[in-house]
């Protein structure tokens, strides 16, 4: 089930430098050396480090400190792990996180992660479309929204022992916005195992939605009919919408999200400004054609 | 006794600020450093305004005076941090960027209730001499009664600005609560 030999992890150093190797290529050769999913937007030079991707993270099975999760999680066991796909589906089934690793290859995927509370991260993921799981699985014709479901686990999560959020954690997409080929089943970072601070086994990744869209350790896909309420939603619907898409336009009711801080950066370093879809309006802007996205935030 | 306990109390609240400048000199800030910043000179502010309301109770449980005397000295900190957290805010994290300052002012409760706490600060800091509190004689209690405001708007700050209650602002609202309801029994009793 081991994806990478020992000897195939790349030190964060290295793989720097081949980022920037990479980078300078690109001068001369264009877009066609990054997967289709680097963002052209996206300075490969920014990517955040190994280091602060894994030790901020917002987690809240965890704790609601940023470092909760990296020192609490450290024990968090992922093995044995399964994912239940039920709901609309002809046959709902019960598949281990082995077998989804060796049936879908996984590749890199460089994306920007914005967080709702106005901080974004450029992360090189590994993992691959979700798509490609729906698409084993034959739906109903019901089956209109995705439900994820995380683990719910409070002997070995501890923040989950309290009413932080309604556990266990859960969010959704639409079907189309699940069928986009961005739409990440995420199975490593900076080609390594994904972390536990980070969701492992197994999470999503969707880069133009805020961040706790991308719902972490799932044990559940459930295919429904209606409109799922995610635990955010559920939390304080006036603040955090079905499609929580990031939005410069639309501002949390209590703070803005027209700027936002890039982790990583000195304390001299300016605010950037926050763009549509986190930059990937060329690719998903379509989803929501005819959409008033105020309405719909 | 008291001769050296206000110099040690002084040099003590300085503590936080020394460990600031020490972490933004070595780069010891962490990812996000302007926010690790903003929420230590936030969170300092906080705990002086509980340190300050914590004297008259003090005073009244261990029936002595001491505890008044470094009220107001306390009570200058949580300006001195609370400016600091200001200037972080717009010279830092918004460079003087007067229109979004402005525009979040207005428009982002919390920034605005935070504002109004800072600036009721202002007249307490004026005040707080003895020359002044001679000269205002019993209104200079009154005006002081202000910071029973402040740091109902502190802790509001803290809530609205947090994605969620749990735990920290819940703490900061509960301790402010508690202090504050010590002193309705006390006005009771007398």
């Amino acid at each position: 089930m081991k994806k990478f030999k020992y000897s195939e992890i790349t030190s964060e150093k290295i793989y720097n430098n081949r980022r920037k190797f990479i980078k300078t290529l690109s001068v001369g050769f264009g877009s066609i050396c990054f997967s289709n999913y680097s963002n052209a937007n996206i300075d490969l030079s920014k990517i955040t480090s190994f280091k602060d991707i894994t030790t901020y993270n917002n987690y809240y099975e965890f704790g609601t400190g940023k470092s909760d999760p990296y020192i609490k999680s450290q024990n968090f066991k992922t093995k044995p792990w399964s994912i239940r796909i039920e709901g609309e589906v002809e046959k709902p089934l019960e598949i281990s996180v082995e077998e989804i690793l060796s049936l879908f290859s996984s590749e890199e995927r460089i994306l920007k992660l914005r967080c709702v509370e106005g901080w974004s991260m450029i992360i090189p993921w590994n993992g691959f479309s979700l798509s490609q799981i729906i698409s084993k699985v034959s739906l109903t014709s019901k089956a209109k929204f995705v439900e994820f479901e995380s683990i719910y686990d409070p002997n070995q999560m501890s923040g989950q022992r309290y009413p932080v959020l309604n556990w266990p954690y859960k969010e959704g997409l639409r079907i189309d916005e699940a069928m986009h080929p961005l739409t990440t089943v995420v199975t490593g970072l900076y080609n390594k195992k994904l972390p536990n601070q980070n969701g492992a086994p197994l999470r999503i990744f969707m880069p133009w939605k805020y961040g706790f869209k991308s719902a972490k350790a799932i044990v559940k896909i459930k295919f429904v009919e209606k409109i799922p309420t995610s635990s955010w939603m559920w939390a304080s619907p006036r603040e955090y919408g079905f499609y929580s898409n990031v939005n410069p336009n639309v501002n949390h009711p209590r703070w803005s999200q027209a700027t936002e801080r890039a982790i990583g950066n000195d304390i001299f370093a300016p605010r950037i400004k926050t763009e549509m879809f986190n930059g990937y309006g060329d690719q998903v802007a379509h989803l929501y054609s005819g959409m008033d996205l105020k309405k719909y935030y | 006794m008291l001769r050296y306990f206000k110099p040690s109390i002084f040099i003590l609240s300085l503590i936080p600020f020394i460990l600031i400048t020490y972490k933004i000199f070595f780069n010891k800030l962490g990812p996000e450093p302007v926010k690790e910043i903003t929420h230590f000179t936030g969170e300092w502010t906080l705990i002086f305004i509980c340190l300050t309301l914590a004297m008259s109770p003090l005073k009244k449980f261990t029936n002595s005076t001491f505890w008044i005397n470094i009220r107001g000295m306390l009570g200058l900190f949580v300006f001195f941090y609370a400016t600091l957290h200001l200037l972080t805010y717009v010279a830092i994290d918004y460079r003087f960027d007067w229109e979004s300052i402005t525009n979040d002012i207005v428009k982002k409760k919390y920034i605005y209730i935070g504002f109004s706490a800072w600036i009721l600060l202002i007249p307490l800091v004026i005040t707080s001499s003895k020359k002044m509190m001679k000269l205002l004689k019993h209104n200079w209690k009154k005006l002081h009664r202000l910071v029973y405001i402040i740091a109902i708007f502190g802790s509001l700050h803290f809530i609205w600005l947090s994605k969620t209650i749990f735990f920290k602002p819940l703490m900061y609202a509960l301790i402010i609560l508690l202090l504050l309801s010590l002193r309705i029994k006390f006005k009771k009793s007398t």
